[in-house]
Order: C-alpha cells, then structure tokens, then sequence
C-alpha cells in the first residue's frame, strides 16, 4: 500500500507541482486545496488506468474520491480487486 | 405545480451557499457609456458617483469613440437592426465577409469566422475539428470557454502546469500515437495579464508536428508593434494555427468574436461548429462598427502606444509605493494581496476614493493567490493614473502593506 501511495505522490509532483520539492503528504487535500482542479484531474485518472490496468468509470472519478492520495490509493485498491 | 416549495427551497438554499462562501456575485449599474470616468450606482439604489475605472477590457479605449459610433448608426440605418436568421440561411450581408476579410489581413492568417462571441467560438472550434482519434493539450490556466470547449470535443484531454515548455514537450512525447494533437493555450492570460511562450510553442509544434491554437481576446489590437497580438510580439505571425479572438474587448468592446486561422479549418467550422450554425448571426450595427475599429486600429498605432506608456507608467507608481505586482507586459497589472477577505476590502476602499477595480479569489484564482486585477486603457490619461495611485496609496498605507511581499502579507492576514 505505502508503494502504491509513494508512486502516486510522486506523479501528483511531478505532474501538478511548480516546485516538486514543495512539501506535499499522503492527506494533503489536492482538489479541495487547490492543488488540482478538475480540469487537470483528467491526466491523474488516465495514469492511474494505464499504470494499474483498471478502469474507473467517470461517475467514480469524483473530486472527492481523487482530494487526497489516501483516497486515491483505496479507490485503486477497490478496483484492482474488483 | 412543479415549482413547489421543496425545489425553491433547494435554490435558495444553494444561493445561501454562495452569501456565505462569499462567492456570490452581484453586478453593478452603470448609467453611463464605458469609459475611463463612469457613473456607477451601487449598491442598487444609492446615488450615482463619477468613479475611474480600472476593470474594463476597454484596453483601446473604442467603446465610446465617436467614429465607431457614427460607423455603428450609418451601418444601423443602411442594413437594420437585425437579420433574424443565423449566418447560412439569410443571415450574411456583405459586411460580414467584410469584416471578416479585414480580420484576417489584420491577424495574418488565411480565413476568418465570425461567432456570436468569442465564448461561442471556443465551445465550437474544437469540436468541429478534432474527434476521438485527436489529442487536446492545453496550458492549465486557460479561460473557463476553451476548457467548455474541450468538454465538448471527443478529443483527448490532457494539460500542461501553465507556460511550461518541459511539460509541453512530455505531453507531445506521450501523444504520439495520436491522430493530430492541437496545442492550446491563452495568448495574454487574462487573470496573471502574463504572455504565452508562442515562440517556444511553435518550435515544440514543429517538432512534434502538432497544431497550434492561441486565444488572444486580451491581446488583439494591442499587443506587438502594431497590435496583431501574442503572435506579432513573438514573431510567430503565420505559424498559429487558430487564432480565437473577441470584438468585446478592445476591438470596440461590443460582442462577437471569431476563428480565424488555416482556410480548412476555418471551413470545417463553418460547416460544423454548433454555434455558428445553430445561433443567430452577429447584428449588423455591430458588424458596421467594428468595420470602422478595424479601420482605427489599422490607421495608425497611436493608442496602442499610449496604453504602452499608460501600462509603463502605472506598473512603476504601484511598484514606487510598495505594492506586490506580477510581472508582466500586458495592460493586465495584477496586485497581489493573496488574503481574499483583505482583497475585497481593498477593493471596497478603494471605491470609496472613487476607485473602481475589483478583487478576485478563489475559485477564480487559486487559493491563497487573491488580487485586484487592474486594466489599463488608452482612454486613461495621465491624471487618472495619478488619482489612481494616490488612492492605492491611500488605502495601501491604511491596512499597512506597503513593501510587503507574499511572506509578510500572508503572515498577518493568513491565506
């Protein structure tokens, strides 16, 4: 799980942050704290889907479901599982 | 009854929502043509006051200028008032092609569309001339009507962190295997008034053979040496792909806008762009003026230059005095105040010294990135910007941030 967490924060940097060294954390809201908007939420979902060979349907990409790379990470888990 | 008091309730609690977010809009009435001094009533009801505008995109000062308006009333006498129709059934005088010719010489390009506005022009342009088999790659600080516009298109959606060549270049290498990719980005960004890298843009669009789309609302009629734009002042005249623009701004501020750009493309909107084709054409009063601020912009460089030195003038009063500015060499002067309560203020204050400019904050800008976004026009002359930065000043020294930075201001107010 902590694998699964440390690659999506580093994609989150990388993709979202001007200064990849700023202090971001697991809990750290992304949507609701402005980080990410949800025009930009597209390319998130799209590498969550190409690096975990899952498919999250539109209705399940909310911007609550994707705020935190907690939330993020559980809702790959439940669709690998699934 | 439908509307029963369930579903009112439902709305009204939603707008509560706003009050208290503190997201909730209210407009101002203006009893006076837009100008550099306008009489403003607010809040509705109070008397009128004589206040300086520095929010208008008023940026050549041609909402109000006398030929435009005698073009506006010859044009309104000799075609009507309106044409009931959209552009393809009856709605196309010979003034349409007109202007439409008088914008592509003006923009360098090959073809021009004319569109209700330019917000019509974005929700169509994409959509009728990518599909699914396309990539989108747009700057994340595009305006709100291109990012309508992309939702709209079954073209792939991706985003680029804002005016990040390096990040632009990933996005191509990853996109490859589409279709065509189409490179989207504003040319003057109209919250930051900071310029796209268009030369940089067009080198990666070479490279990664992808199309260019640039729109330049903010920056037609002014920007580059004779005004044609972001494209002039980078020196990518003819390599922009599609260029969107509005009349509504400093193209004598009415309505319309347009796409204009490569023949086909121009063409495939014609025939495919919704709302081109299933809205009404644009009136001919405003066609027949804008014919003549095609003429004015085209005359001379005159008032391009004033807003030049207006812009100069006011970004060195405001950094004298102490204020955190973004850069930029747009008329679009940001001052930063990050605190979006110390922002509304501000601007609160500021209208009580006769000033009119408005605070922005989130979810307009991003958190903790509140401002008063000031615009400069080259109907401000100099005694304006002097008042203007008196009362700055004034209101500046009264919550005690001159020569304060993000730190320091962040520190007292929070973010």
């Amino acid at each position: 799980m902590d694998d699964l967490k440390q690659t999506i924060l580093e994609y989150v940097k990388h993709e979202y942050l001007d200064d990849e060294d700023e202090d971001l954390g697991y809990g750290t809201p992304l949507i609701s704290g402005g980080i990410v908007d949800s025009f930009s939420m597209v390319s998130l979902k799209r590498f969550l889907e190409n690096r975990y060979k899952i498919s999250i349907p539109d209705a399940e990409a909310s911007p609550e479901a994707f705020d935190t790379v907690d939330s993020i990470a559980a809702l790959v888990v439940r669709f690998k599982q699934a | 009854m439908v509307y029963s008091d369930k579903v009112r309730g439902h709305y009204r609690q939603e707008l509560d929502g706003l009050r208290e977010a503190g997201l909730f809009k209210q407009e101002r009435y203006i009893r006076s043509p837009q100008a550099a001094e306008i009489e403003v009533e607010f809040p509705a009801g109070a008397e009128g006051r004589m206040v300086i505008n520095f929010c208008a995109n008023n940026y050549l000062g041609l909402s109000s200028h006398h030929e435009v308006i005698e073009a506006a009333r010859t044009g309104l006498v000799a075609r009507g008032y309106g044409l009931s129709s959209v552009r393809f059934i009856c709605g196309t005088q010979d003034i349409h092609r007109e202007l439409e010719q008088k914008l592509t010489a003006f923009l360098g390009t090959e073809d021009t569309l004319l569109f209700p506005s330019c917000m019509d022009a974005n929700a169509g342009v994409f959509e009728a001339v990518l599909n699914e088999q396309d990539v989108m790659i747009a700057d994340r600080l595009v305006h709100a009507s291109i990012v309508d516009g992309m939702r709209l298109c079954k073209a792939q959606q991706d985003t680029y962190k804002h005016a990040n060549l390096e990040h632009l270049e990933e996005k191509l290498q990853l996109h490859q295997d589409k279709r065509h990719r189409l490179i989207i980005t504003d040319g003057v960004f109209s919250m930051d008034g900071d310029l796209a890298p268009l030369d940089g843009i067009c080198d990666l669009a070479d490279k990664y053979d992808a199309m260019v789309f640039v729109d330049d609302s903010h920056a037609s009629g002014f920007i580059g040496k004779t005004g044609r734009g972001t494209h002039e002042h980078c020196g990518v005249v003819g390599r922009i792909d599609i260029i969107t623009t509005t009349l509504g701004k400093a193209l004598g501020g009415a309505s319309g806008g347009c796409v204009s750009g490569r023949a086909e493309l121009v063409e495939m909107c014609r025939q495919r762009a919704r709302p081109y084709l299933f809205s009404n054409t644009v009136a001919p009063v405003i066609v027949a003026g804008a014919l003549q601020v095609m003429d004015l912009v085209t005359r001379n460089t005159e008032r391009r230059d004033k807003l030049e030195a207006n812009t100069a003038f006011w970004r060195a009063g405001l950094k004298e005095a102490g204020f955190d500015l973004k850069e930029g060499e747009s008329p679009i002067v940001p001052v930063m105040l990050y605190n979006a309560r110390l922002a509304q203020e501000f601007s609160r204050d500021l209208y009580d010294e006769g000033i009119y400019a408005i605070g922005f904050f989130f979810p307009v800008v991003a958190k903790g990135a509140a401002r008063i976004r000031t615009q400069l026009s080259a109907a401000h002359d100099r005694r304006h910007l002097e008042a203007g930065l008196e009362a700055f000043r004034k209101v500046g020294q009264k919550h005690g941030i001159l020569g304060m930075g993000k730190k320091e201001i962040t520190e007292r107010f929070g973010l």
